[in-house]
């Protein structure tokens, strides 16, 4: 059974749709302790990294209790930016800081008279370029396309699987072991977002 | 790259997909979750589901329809039409709604859109903007087109923005259902003078409409109904012209 954590940030019935869609069996634990239960966790969250304030001390213990036991864990969007060290949008909240490095804003190109203005939040579907491969993203064809929203981003590092570009390259797809991260919404990313959460049911076995 | 999204919008009135001529004479198009099959097998970026005669009739969006069309559908989906309140919004995400477009309360309550952005996020909000041609500038209309708002699309657009919209909706009256192509020169305007994507409405005739929008209109999106419902244009010929006119989409 996949743990599905609710910390306010943002609506999870996209999510919860998707993971119906690729047969899994799905919880919203209300206590840390729940996650016991679980087979795998999957932190979503979209929105400001401030909402990782409610994953309190209770919760970060439970998780990484969990991935101490094997459990696989993913996080979407905000939910893969926790797991980083931190990020420039909440300075002084750190992050799980299971993957090195801190978040930071994507740069626009500003006021200016180009024809095409780089637009940030970052929206829309973009490319997946593959670094390497890893069992999050197998059966997923290079040049995939996946659908973002966003305007922090996670550098890239040795845990970079996939990366995207918007003005500039960004961790778009990370895993090592049993963590993985996505920046972008696998449950609104047709097809390849499907295959993408059915690798982790698998994971979670 | 970031793609250019090709939206489709089911106009809807009463369970049905229905799309009118400037805003009247509506005709049928058929059911709003057969559509969004059809779309989403052409390669559809995102849909948008309009309760076209909520605001004059006040009802709210019918959450049956955004159910019917979400429960299938693994791609972002916008509700607009009616969205008068937080609860309204509520209702449209409870509904499987992943972004909510408000118009006329938008402008009625400007704080609508901080208090939205606030609860779910910037990227759920959608300002919708009806403008149409005034001088050299751009009038904003309310209630469907119906009332004169005395705002200038780029000006407000400014402000949704600071206010934290996620997205602009900018629909031309002058185009709507047309066919004529859409107004470049406002789509530019106005999404050149925010950082937040634009999606273009309004006026969507042939192929190289969407071209002339995603280039000279500086467009992120371009929204079309009828040229998709009465399949005059499929989806996926349409993202193949666009390619091979050198413009990045999802095929």
């Amino acid at each position: 059974m996949i743990a599905l954590v609710d910390y306010r940030a943002g609506n999870l019935t996209s999510v919860r749709k998707a993971l119906a869609a690729v047969q899994a069996d799905v919880f919203t634990p209300e206590q840390p302790e729940q996650l016991s239960k679980a087979s795998g966790i999957i932190v979503p969250g979209v929105g400001h990294f401030a909402a990782t304030r409610n994953l309190d001390r209770s919760w970060v213990e439970a998780v990484l209790d969990s991935l101490g036991e094997g459990k696989p864990l993913l996080g979407i969007c905000l939910g893969m930016q926790w797991m980083f060290e931190g990020s420039d949008e909440a300075p002084d909240l750190p992050g799980l800081g299971l993957f090195a490095g801190r978040c930071y804003r994507l740069r626009a190109s500003g006021p200016s008279e180009a024809s095409q203005p780089l637009k940030i939040p970052h929206v829309g579907w973009n490319n997946l370029a593959f670094r390497r491969e890893d069992s999050i993203v197998e059966g997923v064809p290079e040049g995939s396309q996946v659908y973002f929203t966003h305007s922090y981003v996670a550098p890239i590092t040795g845990d970079t699987v996939a990366s995207t570009e918007h003005g500039e390259t960004f961790a778009s797809v990370v895993q090592r072991g049993q963590v993985a991260g996505v920046q972008f919404h696998p449950e609104k990313s047709g097809e390849v977002g499907l295959r993408i959460l059915r690798n982790f049911v698998q994971l979670a076995g | 790259m970031l793609s250019k999204r090709v939206i489709a919008c089911l106009d809807v009135r009463d369970g049905l997909v229905v799309k009118g001529i400037n805003f009247e004479g509506l005709r049928s198009a058929g059911d709003p979750a057969e559509l969004a099959r059809r779309y989403n097998i052409e390669g559809i970026d995102e849909l948008v589901i309009l309760d076209i005669t909520a605001t004059i009739e006040r009802r709210r969006a019918f959450a049956d329809t955004i159910h019917a069309v979400a429960r299938e559908l693994f791609i972002p989906l916008a509700v607009g039409g009616g969205i008068r309140t937080e609860d309204d919004a509520a209702a449209a995400v409870e509904a499987g709604a992943d972004k909510v477009g408000i118009n006329t309360a938008a402008l009625s309550n400007p704080d609508l859109i901080t208090t939205l952005a606030g609860r779910y996020g910037s990227q759920a909000v959608i300002v919708a903007i009806d403008a149409k041609r005034a001088g050299s500038g751009f009038a904003v209309y309310a209630r469907s087109g119906q009332a004169a708002a005395n705002r200038d699309a780029v000006e407000w657009a400014r402000e949704a923005e600071e206010r934290g919209a996620g997205e602009i909706l900018l629909t031309s009256i002058d185009r709507d259902g047309t066919k004529v192509g859409f107004d470049c020169e406002m789509t530019a305007a106005v999404s050149k003078a925010v950082s937040i994507p634009v999606i273009a409405s309004g006026g969507a005739g042939g192929l190289e409409d969407f071209v002339d929008v995603f280039t000279r209109g500086a467009a992120d999106a371009a929204l079309a109904a009828s040229i998709f419902h009465y399949a005059e244009t499929s989806v996926h010929a349409l993202k193949q012209h666009l390619q091979q006119r050198g413009i990045p989409v999802r095929l």
